[in-house]
């Protein structure tokens, strides 16, 4: 009966033991699903090339992470691409005519939104549109454009 | 020719057959374990602590020096693009996607898996499984199902003790040894890993644990029942093992991605 | 304890009727007869490999007969479903060749094991059961060694009180005098004739040493090739005049049981060799 004791406690241990690593592995590893439906907005822009941005970006405004991108589509009538994005809730005095760029992080770093603040005095609010965005910067069309300037800019 | 012919023929279908028998055994399992959680959860406990709770010496040691190593070659690697602020999400991705799961699989079956293909093997070969059958006690509900239920619920918990170990000993590598920022080094894993990876990890290793578990009570259970036919029933627990985890690793992987 | 319904007045509480079983190509049982007698010992002797242990489990049904009948206290046992097998399983206690224990538990719980199984007697019962059963068996201080730990006289004793647990009707000895030094085997030779007397259990054992089983038994079988060769009371097999009842009785080396294995003929095979 002693060796049934001891038996579960160990086992007791040891299962708490692997709980707190799973816990410890959801949330302290992930970014965390730190915006959930209920605390958020829901917002969407149009842009002509969002570059390599993907879901679950980031939606960020001087630099702070206030939001992330939950759908990113192609729209066949318009012909531009369609981006929904949530913002956290607290974020409620965000001007609506504030635009989104689409930003890189670092070097090696993945593409986010960038929010730059507008001066109106109505605000964003669940089902708004911001209407002035800023396609993400395709390398090619950048070198494209550096050479175009620097040739006409010589004696060709 | 016609001799080559007729032993793969032969072989192909051995393997067949043999495989048929599993999936049979794999669901006569399955159905005894409901009445065995719930009428006998002292069996499964004490099976938790053979498969489990015996075998964290082994995994934390190995998962400290596996997120070390990671970290160690995370970092000289990423230093050639001065990267090295994302070794935390290198290492991090590694171990919760792919090094979790495997690595303690294997170790699994090599401590829990040949502990529990042996013992069958040896109350086969002395007649405790026969006695049973006597006394009118079904040995599948009494000795097979606690011990496969034991190892399919230890193993997700292995997998996570082994990944936060391997986390803690890429910690320790690089912000003591190398001297990364220890804010760049969590942050940046918390920016690039996903609740999704984790998910990944968990299903692995629960996959896993249900594959090692089952392979070592159906091998014990088949061995010849003479010290011979019990140590190759051991050895084929590992080999078996190991093989089918990573077919099934690949398989996972690439549905997931 | 346990006592599920007896069928009135039956004599016979296990019958075999023209038992056939083969394995593979070979025949091991044909028309194979035999009763054995409520309240009785009886022995089941023969040379080895005759298939002794085999009938012990065609009894129990771990293996089922290609022909003939087995009937537990007038019920064919070929008729249970899977329920009513392990009900009439229960009605038997077995004692295994070796002992059989359970090498991951204590002595106590190798006794417990079938009432843990089957009843839900609440601990303190069970407890007193066991020790009840160890103390017949003698080794009630036993109770808190492991298997690994006991000699191969007490691991049969500790396997008798187990099998003894459930208070069944029918004991089933396989080998119980195999490997035992002297003292050991009058230890169960006694415990066989106080369970039968005391107790009226029906008993059943198979062995091949006549001296140790001619002392308990009230009727034995000889059985050989397959079937049953002589059957009486100890006195009547050690008088009789068949040559093969002899020879197994008496220990004769040669006899109708052949000392040579079947070989080709000698001389050949010797001098054969020697001129290639």
């Amino acid at each position: 009966m002693q060796q049934t004791r001891s038996v579960e406690v160990g086992t007791g241990l040891f299962v708490l033991l692997g709980m707190s690593a799973l816990f410890f592995m959801t949330t302290q590893t992930t970014g965390g699903e730190k915006f959930s439906a209920s605390e958020t907005f829901e917002v969407a822009a149009s842009f002509e090339n969002v570059g390599s941005l993907k879901p679950r970006a980031p939606v960020a405004m001087s630099g702070v992470t206030i939001g992330r991108v939950t759908d990113v589509r192609f729209d066949p009538v318009a012909l531009e691409a369609r981006v929904t994005l949530i913002i956290d809730s607290q974020y409620d005095q965000i001007p609506d005519d504030s635009d989104a760029s689409i930003l890189t992080s670092g070097l090696l770093g993945s593409q986010y939104i960038g929010l730059q603040a507008g001066g109106s005095e109505t605000y964003l609010e669940n089902g708004s549109e911001i209407y002035f965005t800023q396609s993400a910067i395709v390398l090619e069309n950048l070198i494209g454009k550096f050479l175009v300037n620097s040739g006409s800019g010589g004696d060709e | 020719m016609k001799g080559l012919l007729q032993d793969l023929h032969s072989n192909v279908f051995e393997f067949v057959r043999t495989f048929g028998s599993f999936q049979i055994f794999f669901l006569r399992i399955i159905r005894h374990s409901p009445r065995v959680l719930l009428r006998r959860p002292g069996l499964v406990v004490k099976q938790i602590y053979n498969t489990g709770a015996l075998s964290l010496v082994i995994i934390m040691v190995c998962g400290f020096f596996v997120g070390g190593v990671l970290g160690l070659q995370g970092y000289a690697n990423l230093a050639r693009f001065n990267a090295e602020d994302s070794v935390g999400t290198v290492v991090a991705l590694a171990l919760i996607k792919e090094l979790g799961p495997v690595i303690t699989a294997l170790l699994f079956a090599g401590r829990a898996g040949t502990a529990l293909a042996s013992e069958i093997g040896l109350m086969k070969a002395t007649d405790q499984l026969s006695a049973m059958e006597m006394m009118a006690v079904n040995p599948v509900r009494r000795v097979l199902v606690p011990r496969f239920l034991g190892g399919v619920i230890a193993m997700p918990l292995l997998v996570a003790i082994f990944t936060c170990t391997g986390l803690f000993g890429a910690h320790v590598v690089s912000i003591d040894l190398l001297n990364v920022d220890v804010g760049a080094f969590w942050q940046q894993m918390q920016l690039s890993v996903d609740i999704d990876d984790v998910y990944e990890g968990v299903l692995k290793s629960f996959v896993f644990g249900v594959v090692a578990s089952l392979l070592a009570v159906w091998e014990g259970f088949n061995a010849i029942p003479t010290a011979e036919g019990v140590g190759r029933a051991t050895t084929r627990t590992v080999v078996i093992t190991a093989i089918s985890v990573l077919i099934l690793d690949f398989m996972i992987t690439a549905v997931m991605i | 304890m346990l006592r599920l319904t007896m069928s009135d007045n039956s004599e016979n509480l296990i019958e075999i009727q023209d038992l056939m079983y083969s394995r593979g190509t070979r025949v091991i049982f044909k028309d194979m007869n035999l009763t054995i007698k409520r309240g009785e010992v009886t022995a089941l002797m023969g040379p080895s490999g005759t298939g002794k242990t085999t009938l012990l489990r065609l009894i129990t049904r771990q293996l089922v007969p290609q022909q003939g009948r087995i009937l537990v206290d007038g019920v064919d046992i070929a008729s249970l479903n899977r329920r009513d097998l392990y009900k009439m399983r229960q009605r038997f206690g077995m004692l295994f060749q070796n002992g059989a224990l359970l090498t991951d538990i204590n002595v106590f719980e190798n006794v417990a094991f079938p009432l843990r199984e089957h009843t839900q007697l609440s601990n303190r019962l069970i407890r007193h059961v066991v020790l009840t059963k160890l103390h017949a068996v003698g080794l009630r201080g036993a109770a808190d060694m492991m298997p690994a730990a006991l000699s191969g006289g007490m691991a049969r004793r500790v396997a008798l009180a187990r099998a003894m647990v459930m208070d069944p009707e029918i004991l089933i000895y396989d080998e119980p005098f195999v490997g035992l030094d002297p003292i050991s085997m009058g230890v169960i030779v006694r415990l066989v004739k106080r369970m039968n007397d005391v107790l009226g259990i029906t008993s059943v054992i198979v062995s091949h040493d006549v001296a140790e089983v001619s002392t308990v038994a009230d009727r034995s079988y000889l059985i050989s090739d397959g079937k049953v060769a002589a059957s009486g009371s100890p006195d009547e097999l050690n008088a009789a005049t068949s040559e093969l009842v002899r020879q197994f009785m008496h220990g004769m080396a040669d006899g109708p049981v052949a000392f040579h294995f079947d070989a080709p003929n000698y001389a050949e095979q010797l001098l054969g060799r020697d001129s290639e």
